[in-house]
């Protein structure tokens, strides 16, 4: 940081001192390298993320409108998500938008339909049993798993607190 | 009204997950994971009910969402069957987003092909 000046790879080839080329060199990869701009991805994480939770609520509104009840309203919106989710990844475009929100298409269920949607298409060609069948898991599976035993451990302790009369 | 709490609620947690994507080394399915517990974790100690009732799909779209729904079976079968539900309530509550996700995905393998294609 001592010293901003902008150096060029020619700066780098032409200095004979060897420290001050590296110097020079460090610098010069600190320039070129992108930078990720953290608060712009957060933006973008928002506003994709914050998107996607409202077309959720639209849905259960719609549903909840329609006559289900609050729960079945939102079981139908998740199945609703998962499916455009779905479909969209097969078109290619969930990955763009993806490209773009970051977490925002990470974090909600959508992310989850995609993660199994995309190895199913990707590895098609490697068979139904050890292609899809397999890597349809690949990062569903740990979620699953550690879904229902995270959620198990809970119940033991809920179900003792329970035995006790505590709860 | 509910829309905009919904926008801002999901949102924000979706924010806070890229802070943390960007400044640690953790993977995306990682992350899945640690939503998933954080959500059933927050339903256990019976503070994401609250809240969602408050968020709506603000708080039910994303995956901790998922996580509360994954407890809340599984209270729900334990007070009805008692120890057979601990081995009922996770897969019970979690059944349609994992079945609609399977299904779709395995019959989306069949219209779709690789985009990687050279």
């Amino acid at each position: 940081m001592s010293e901003k000046k902008q150096v060029s790879a020619k700066n780098i080839i032409n200095e004979t001192d060897t420290k001050l080329r590296n110097e020079y060199f460090n610098q010069y990869v600190k320039d070129v390298t992108p930078k990720n701009s953290i608060p712009k991805n957060t933006a973008k994480a928002f506003l994709v993320g914050g998107i996607i939770c409202v077309i959720g609520q639209a849905f259960t509104n719609y549903y909840i409108y329609m006559g289900a009840d609050e729960d079945t309203g939102k079981l139908y919106t998740t199945i609703t998500l998962v499916f455009l989710a779905i479909l969209l990844t097969g078109v290619g475009l969930y990955q763009k938008i993806a490209k773009f929100g970051g977490a925002g298409t990470l974090v909600p269920i959508t992310g989850f339909a995609n993660s199994m949607a995309a190895p199913a298409v990707e590895y098609k060609k490697e068979g139904q049993v050890f292609g899809i069948g397999c890597k349809i898991f690949t990062i569903a599976g740990p979620v699953i798993l550690y879904g229902i035993f995270c959620s198990w451990v809970l119940g033991i302790i809920y179900y003792l607190l329970k035995l006790l009369g505590v709860v | 009204m509910d829309y905009l709490i919904a926008f801002l609620v999901g949102g924000a947690i979706c924010a806070v997950v890229q802070i943390l994507l960007d400044n640690t080394k953790l993977m995306p399915g990682r992350v899945m994971v640690i939503l998933v517990c954080t959500g059933s974790v927050l339903g256990a100690l019976g503070l994401y009910e609250p809240f969602a009732k408050w968020a709506g799909a603000g708080a039910s779209v994303p995956l901790t969402g998922f996580g509360n729904v994954l407890f809340k079976g599984m209270k729900e079968a334990i007070d009805k069957e008692g120890f057979i539900g601990l081995f009922k309530g996770g897969f019970t509550a979690s059944a349609v987003g994992i079945s609609s996700a399977l299904i779709f995905a395995y019959i989306a393998s069949w219209f779709f092909n690789s985009k990687m294609k050279s």
